[in-house]
This record gives C-alpha cells, structure tokens and sequence, in this order.
C-alpha cells in the first residue's frame, strides 16, 4: 500500500514539463473540489472561490491511502488554504501539503493554471 | 551485520583521462565503525530504552540491535489483564514492529540471547547465531517466581506473565468450563500481580479464590486495616479470600484438583495461578561473572553500569541500592539513564532514593499508597479515615511537627492521590488540620490548595518524567494550546495514564491564567455560538454561506466546523435540502450518502416503523444482488447496503426509488429512525398502535436537519421493546394514553430519556414533539445530542416543563409554526437529485473520466465483500 503513496511527488511552477488540460472550470464546483485522473495519478483539484485561486494536490488521503480528499471540504486554518479528509477530519494545506492538524506525511501539491476557461494542471512528466 | 559506511571519493576527470575522454571514478571503501548497541530484551523498560536512545542527538551513529524471546514486539504487561477482555495482543503493544524499522532499530524476537562473551565483545543466541557489541545493555527483566511447592508441576496449573501465559490458561479454562460451568480456579498470592490474576480468573468465568501466606492482602503496599477494607470490598464482588495459607502440596494425579494446606485443610480447584512474586532473569550475568546480588539480581552503580562498563542493566533485572524495584516508572528512569550515559552524557544518573509510589484500579477499586505508608509512631503521626459501608480507608503520615506529609495509603477512592503525592515530593505544606487532606467534601474536607501551587519542577508524570513545569511551559510558549496538544508535545499522560486528571487540571488553569477562556464561538471564523448564529440568519433571512461569513465572521473562509453548521441552520431556517450549496455541506451530506473506510458509501432507505413489505423487500435484496453490496441490517433497525461507489450512488437511488424508497437519512444529522415494536397492531400485550404512531411520527420529522442525529422509539407496551427511553424521544403506551420520554441516547454517554408527560393522547404528544425537538434546534451546541442539551438546561426538565407545556417564553406558537413549515416542505434530496441533471454531475468519481476509483480492493467475507483492511 505504501508504494502508492510514492507516485505523488509536489511538483513547483518551474519544474513543469507537461500542462494537461483537465476539464471545464464549471465541471468544479464553487469553494469546492473535484478529481481528476491524469495517467494512473488520481489529483484533487479545488476551486477556491473566495480566494480566486486553483489549487490541486494528491487525491490520496496518506493516512489511510483512500482516494478521498477531493471530496474534502476546503476553507482555511489562520489564513492558510486547507482541505479536510472526509474519513477523520485530517487537515491538509493546500499551498505546501502539510498536514495542519496531525504529523502526518506532507501530501503532494500540483501547480494549476486557467486558461480559456480550461483547468490545466502542471506535471514534471 | 554490516557495521561500515561506503566512504565515495570522485577523481577530477582532468587528472584521469583515458581513451575516449570518457572518465571514471574510483570508489573507495573506507570503513568508518559504527558503534553498535545491544538490547537484550524486548520487555516495556527495553522498549523504553530504544524510544529514549533513538530520541536522543547522537543516536544516529550507533546501531541498535533488540532481541525479545517473545514471538511478539515488546507490549503493555501492567495492563495484561486487558487482554482478557478484548483478547486483542495488538492493542497492548507499546510499538508496532514497523516502529523499530522506522527508526533503524533492527528489532530481533522469538530468539532468546543465550551467552555473553565479555573478553571478545560478543554475544551467542540460541539458534547459535553471534553478534558483536560495544555495549550491552541487559533488559531481560524478570520471571514468575514458583514456590517449590510439591506437585507444582501438575496440569492446570499456571503462572502469570506472559501473553503465552494468558493464552494458555484460557484454553485450559474453557476446557474446564465445558465440563463444569461452575469450574473454581485459585489463584497463589495476593498481593498485586495476584489480584490482577484474581479479576482474570474471574473474567474466564471461573470461581475465584485467592490464597495468601501472609495475614493480609498486598502486605508490601497495604497496612492491615486497608486491607481489611480491601478484603471487604474484594468479596462484595465475588472473590474468595484465603489468608495465611501455606500450601503444602497440589492434589491430583495428573492435573490439579486441589490445593491442600493443613491436613483437614483442602480448597478443591481445578486450576492454580501462581502469582507468588517475581525473580530478576539474571541467568545472564551469573554466567558471564558480572556482579550479583546475595539474592539475585545484577548489581549496578547509579549510572546504570555493571561490574562490566561496557555492559548495563535496567529495569527489574538490575539490583540498584540492593533492591530490585518492580514498578514501570524506576524502569523507565534507567532506561532514561543508561541511553544518556551510553551517548556520553555523564551527568544523566539514577537518583539515590526512588519514589515507591504507586496508584492502580485493582478490579474496579482504586488503591494506592505513596512515601511512606506504614511508619514507626517515633517517626510522625497518622491520620485515618475509615468508612467500612463504604469501602472506603485513606491514611496519611505526617511529620511531628505536623508539617509535612511523609506518605499514605488509599483505599476504594483515590482521587486525591495526585495531589497528596505532589505535597509529599514537593515537601508542600499542609493544612493546620491535615485531617482536611482526606475527609470528606462537605465535612470539612478538601482543602487542597491549587494545582498551581506546585512548584515548577513538581514531576507530575513519573512514567514520562514531565514536570509541572513543563506542561505549563508548553501552553505559555503557544506550543500547545489545548489538553491534547499538551500530552503530544510533553508526552505526560502517556504511560500509565495516572496523572491524566491532573493534567488536564493544570492545562486549564494555566489557560485561564493567560486569559484564554474556551470560547462559546463555533470556531476561528466565528466567534459567534449556534445560538447567535441561528438568530441572525433567521432575522437577516440569509440564504448563503458567504453572506453569513463576510458579514459576521473573522475575516477568513470557514472550515469544516462552520461550513456544515451553517449549512444545517439554513436547513432548519429555509428547510432547505442538502442538495442546496452542496459544497459546504459535511460530506456524507454532500453526497447524501455514508461514507465507508474506503471511501465507498453506503445507502439506507427509509423504512419508516421498521415495518417493509414483502416486495419492497425483494427489491432491496435485487438491487443489493445487482449492484453486489454488502447487506447488514442496521444499529436503527433498517437495512444498509454497503460498498456502492460514488458513480453507483444515482444509479442504485433511481431504482430505490422506482420501488417506492425515499432517501432515509442515515448520513444526516436529523431524524434516523423511530423503532417500534409490533404493538396492539399483533402483540397480545400490547396497549396501543405502536407501528402506526411510529410510523406516523418517523414520516413528520423525516428530512429536517438538527444539531446532531435524532433517533425516536415506540413501545406498545411498558415491557419496551422498542427502547424508547434510549431515544432522544420515546413512547410507552399505557392505560389512558402515552407516556413521554425526552432527551435519552446510548453513544459514548447512555442516558435514559426523562419522563416528561403521562397519559397523554396522539395529537398531545406531536403538539409536545414540535415544540420540543424545535427548541432544541434553536437552542443547542453544534453536534449536541438531546441528552446532552437537556442535561446542561438551566432549570433541568421542568424548566423544559414550564417552556413547553405552560408556554412560560411565549414561544410555542412560534416553535408550532415552524415545524409545521418544516413538515409541510419535505422533499425527498434524493429524488430530486436523480431528476437534475445539474445535480448528478457531483457523483462522479472523476471529472474527466467516466471511470471508478481503481483503488479499491475488496476482500470476500462469509459470502459477501468487505474492504480490504486497513494496515
């Protein structure tokens, strides 16, 4: 079970080599978040509207390895975007993937852009 | 064992040329020794020893090598008894085995360290395999002690260790009981270790008797009058109490039969436990010619060290002071020493004198003594209380003077034994009247001062050596900001868990202490309570989440504590569905739906009564068949299929609903079921229509959102069938009418429901009902059950009285009218979002494919599938 866990690796703005175009913004649903597959990766992509900002991350929840977070809720932890597992309520940042409320291991972030009303999100390969 | 690092050294190409211009690099291997430490010993102090040493700056450059004779990592033996209850090994364990992996410790069990080779710095296992040390540390612990009693070798007759132990003596009870229910089984010794054997004994459901040679029980910890106390208590529960017993032989041919102590004096038992004290395994040391003790034991200096230096002992093998001290917290201090000193901290060394002190539950009863609990008349005076009706004796020790406390013994209460044992280490003063230190409240008793009093370096967890200092040290650097954070950054509460009480005392008063108060707000975007927050959508007619937010919250963008609150109050405000702002509803109610371990669902239509017809049957088990669930019916009575994806969920709701189903809720925080029983509808005891007003009652409340989950129950008659009085409400029919129930819940807290009318008609109690459960709504805490809000009413159940019933607010009409409006306007969510096309789009596992999640693996499970477990 670990081993899925090492598929998802953060990957910075700079480091993008492939910008895949995942789907219409409207397909996500305001504050909220839905997924998307890419290859055999299943990434999280999260609409938060009240901060006019795109963010996406693994959609595999490490505490248990279920493919859970996009069904998260998101908001924020002192100013800090976050999304919450539905399993047991483990807060993760949506800028670094830091777990906010426990120690458990960081999850992995991906950049995200819009473009003609399109979500792309950025992958090293 | 491979103790070297690979040292790489690169060349400069430019020096190295070769053909082709293609250059290489030499690798050279330089072996820089790694020190390698060896545990030998796999116990609770062993464990400790690792947890310490991996902790520590420097540990790093060691390697850590642990043997255990167990076939199992190092687990919890003061909590053994635990083990009978839940038979669950794993539960106990101090650290799963990954833990050492993780830390680079290699973790080595099932294989028992045979001989120690002192000149060469070796050690030999008994599958003859050797291995190399620079230190050794010796945790080997300690054995059973068997007295060598004739006959002691018979079958049937046990000692009290291991979980091995354990295993084997419930196999051997259950043979027994099979062939005589009524099966007694005895237990040698009572002191501590022997109780505890004494409650598993009687958890086997064998007849417990404990035989001691001494005249009282726990004789090292207990004066003769607590323990006479102790006694009493002891056998109110249903133990047999043999006092100066010597046995002479075990009766029986093969297996034990009796126990025989004067000639005329037998005790028939088919089972003996033995529990007779405990021997240091110093099997080690005597044969290596370390130093030993007269009596057993190897001896150490302060700093943990053997008459070897490069080998040390800790916990109940080692002879420190010439004694061998049997408690955890002297364990876990050697460990804390030995790994300091092994690192090359000197100054880390074991203190001369070591606090005996100890507290337990012992079968329910608490019992502890600290300092010095039985002392000469020469050295102070005592002060007793003794309630025999009660069970209860508390004795404390003070010097002649009267001003300092010197030791103690408690019996059937000790709740005051943190707090007296903090007096006498810190030397505190006490009251002109030590008397008040354990009378009872009210007379006169109770007088301690404040937790914070303390002084800093108070040591409030022996078994993690974290002072007072420390907790309070965490909340004021903002480290911890609450209990939880407490025990997680300073580990205090984490071994025995005896000073939890204490503190959690100390957390809040040093939170109150910076003004932190614990806020009625919801959480950080809100410092609002429930309360406030239903008034004000309801007068301002808010319809949104973020209009609530950017006009009344703290400036940033909610969490998934407000989100699903406010999501719930405009349900109850609007009667809205939770199909309206989907996104900021908690997520079983996103997707209408239970979320399982895996991350499936699980669907519950209602079936309101309980009551379901034959076809209506047939389809929930064709549908289960067709969409392959698992079916379980439910805690509520109803029937819950397991296992469905989200791309299933409409799918499975469109041909639920085809058969007539609606949506039952089960993922809420609103009504679940009202259970009933058959009633007069079939029961020839039965006083009124229980099916009927259950249903009828289930179908009016269906749908509306609540602070937390409502559950309602029907009897037809008193015999209760239904439970009701475990229900937020409950109906009993009697003569003349129902007799009402409020406010009861099982969970975490059972509570029974209060009766809050009698003989009252149908269109009385849903006028009550109304009214009630609308109260409630307005009034509780975010995810407050019933029981819990009415428990903390101001005024109790007739305040609710005079609310509901006289209309003392003026607000019935208020409260009628708007459960009407909630009433009136159900909607089944699932109907309507299998009919909207705009709706459905949330239930697919990906937005970009019409794929399933291809992560989940079911496993098969007695003819049907369940997910795979979890690691």
């Amino acid at each position: 079970m670990q081993e899925i866990l090492k598929k998802y690796k953060t990957t910075k703005p700079e480091d993008v080599q492939v910008w895949f175009k995942a789907a219409h913004t409207s397909s996500f649903p305001k504050d909220g978040g839905a997924c998307v597959k890419y290859k055999d990766l299943q990434i999280a992509v999260f609409n938060f509207d009240r901060l006019q900002k795109w963010y996406a991350c693994q959609n595999l929840s490490p505490e248990k390895q279920e493919m859970v977070l996009s069904r998260g809720m998101i908001g924020d932890h002192n100013g800090i975007p976050k999304v919450a597992c539905p399993l047991h309520k483990k807060t993760f940042s949506l800028e670094n993937g830091e777990n906010l409320n426990g120690d458990l291991e960081p999850i992995a972030t991906y950049p995200v852009k819009i473009e003609d009303d399109f979500v792309y999100i950025g992958f090293s390969e | 064992m491979n103790s070297t690092t690979k040292l790489r050294v690169y060349f400069d190409k430019n020096t190295y040329k070769i053909r082709n211009s293609t250059y290489f690099c030499i690798v050279i291997t330089k072996t820089v020794r790694m020190k390698t430490v060896i545990v030998v010993g796999n116990g609770m102090v062993g464990y400790k020893f690792c947890e310490k040493f991996v902790a520590k700056e420097g540990s790093k450059n060691f390697k850590l090598i642990v043997f255990g004779e167990e076939p199992r990592p190092a687990y919890d033996r003061v909590h053994l008894s635990e083990f009978f209850e839940n038979q669950d090994a794993k539960a106990l364990e101090m650290a799963p085995a990954e833990w050492y992996a993780e830390n680079n410790i290699e973790l080595i069990i099932d294989e028992r360290v045979s001989d120690i080779h002192r000149s060469s710095k070796k050690i030999t296992t008994a599958k003859n395999r050797e291995f190399s040390y620079d230190y050794l540390v010796l945790a080997t612990g300690s054995s059973a002690f068997v007295p060598p009693i004739k006959g002691v070798e018979k079958k049937g007759v046990f000692v009290y260790r291991t979980i091995e132990d354990l295993e084997g003596m419930l196999d051997y009870a259950a043979k027994l009981k099979e062939k005589n229910p009524g099966a007694r089984a005895a237990v040698l010794g009572g002191g501590l270790l022997g109780l505890e054997a004494g409650k598993a004994v009687m958890d086997m459901g064998l007849e417990p008797h404990i035989v001691e040679f001494a005249p009282k029980l726990m004789p090292r910890q207990l004066d003769s009058r607590s323990s006479q106390v102790l006694q009493l208590k002891l056998e109110s529960i249903g133990l047999n109490i043999h006092l100066s017993k010597a046995t002479n032989q075990i009766l029986g041919e093969d297996a034990i039969t009796g126990m025989e102590f004067g000639e005329d004096d037998i005790l028939d038992v088919e089972m003996l436990v033995v529990s007779a004290g405990i021997r240091p395994r110093d099997e080690l040391g005597k044969t290596c010619d370390l130093e030993m003790g007269v009596r057993g034991g190897i001896v150490v200096n302060n700093q943990m060290q053997t008459s070897d230096e490069s080998i040390y002992a800790i916990g109940e093998v080692a002879l420190y002071n010439q004694m061998i001290y049997g408690l955890v917290a002297p364990g876990y201090d050697m460990a804390e020493v030995a790994a300091s000193q092994i690192l090359g901290d000197t100054n880390s060394l074991m203190a001369s004198t070591i606090d005996m002190s100890t507290k337990l539950k012992l079968i329910g009863v608490d019992v502890a003594s600290f300092g010095e609990p039985f002392m000469p008349a020469s050295k102070g005076h005592s002060v007793i209380f003794e309630n025999k009706t009660q069970h209860l004796y508390k004795r404390i020790n003070v010097s002649l003077d009267g001003k300092k406390l010197l030791g103690g013994i408690l019996v059937g209460d000790a709740s005051d034994y943190s707090m007296l044992h903090q007096m006498f280490l810190n030397e505190m003063a006490i009251p002109e009247d030590p008397a008040q230190l354990i009378l009872p409240a009210g007379d006169g008793g109770a007088s301690f001062g404040d937790v914070m009093d303390l002084p800093d370096e108070a040591q409030v967890c022996s078994c993690e050596s974290v002072t007072k200092g420390q907790i309070c040290g965490a909340i004021e650097s903002g480290e911890a900001t609450d209990l939880a954070g407490v025990v997680s950054c300073t580990k205090a509460g984490t071994g025995c868990g005896g000073c939890k009480p204490m503190v959690k005392d100390l957390t809040e008063a040093t939170l109150k202490s910076l003004g932190i108060e614990v806020k009625e707000g919801v959480c950080e975007h809100f410092d609002l309570s429930r309360q406030d927050l239903y008034q004000i959508i309801q007068v301002k007619e808010y319809t949104s989440f973020n209009e609530v937010l950017d006009n009344h919250g703290n400036g940033g963008h909610g969490c998934e504590l407000c989100k699903p609150l406010v999501a719930s109050l405009m349900a109850t405000i609007h009667a809205d569905t939770a199909n309206k702002e989907y996104a900021i509803q908690d997520s079983n109610d996103r997707y209408l739906a239970n979320i399982q371990r895996n991350g499936t669902y699980s669907v519950v239509p209602r079936i309101p009564g309980g009551e379901i017809t034959p076809d209506k049957l047939i389809a929930l088990g064709e549908i289960a068949k067709k969409y392959d669930l698992y079916t379980k019916v439910t805690g509520g009575v109803r029937i819950d299929l397991f296992g469905a994806t989200l791309n299933q969920l409409p799918l499975i709701w469109k041909e639920l609903i085809s058969h007539g189903f609606e949506s039952g809720h089960a993922y809420g925080k609103s009504l679940r079921t009202v259970k009933t029983c058959v009633g007069s509808t079939w029961c020839r005891y039965g006083m009124d229509e229980s099916i009927s007003f259950g249903i009828e009652l289930e179908n009016r409340y269906r749908g509306i959102r609540a602070p937390h989950k409502i559950k309602g129950g029907v009897s037809g008659c008193i015999r209760e069938c239904a439970e009701a009085r475990g229900k937020d409400f409950g109906l009993i029919a009697v003569e003349g009418g129902w007799n009402l129930y409020l406010g009861g819940n099982g969970g975490a807290t059972p509570r029974h429901a209060e009766l809050f009318a009698e003989q009252i008609d149908n269109e009385t109690v849903i006028k009550y009902l109304d009214r009630y459960l609308m109260f409630y709504m307005r009034t509780a805490k975010p995810l407050q059950r019933t029981a819990a809000w009415q428990e903390r009413l101001e005024g109790g159940l007739d305040y609710l009285k005079e609310v509901i019933i006289d209309d003392k607010l003026g607000i019935v009409a208020d409260l009628e009218q708007e459960m009407e409006t909630l009433v009136n306007r159900f909607e089944c969510e699932w109907t309507q979002a299998v009919n909207d096309p705009e709706k459905m789009k949330r239930f697919n596992h990906f937005v970009n494919s019409e794929e399933e999640d291809d992560n989940l693996v079911f496993v098969p499970m007695r003819d049907q599938k369940m997910p795979e477990p979890w690691n």
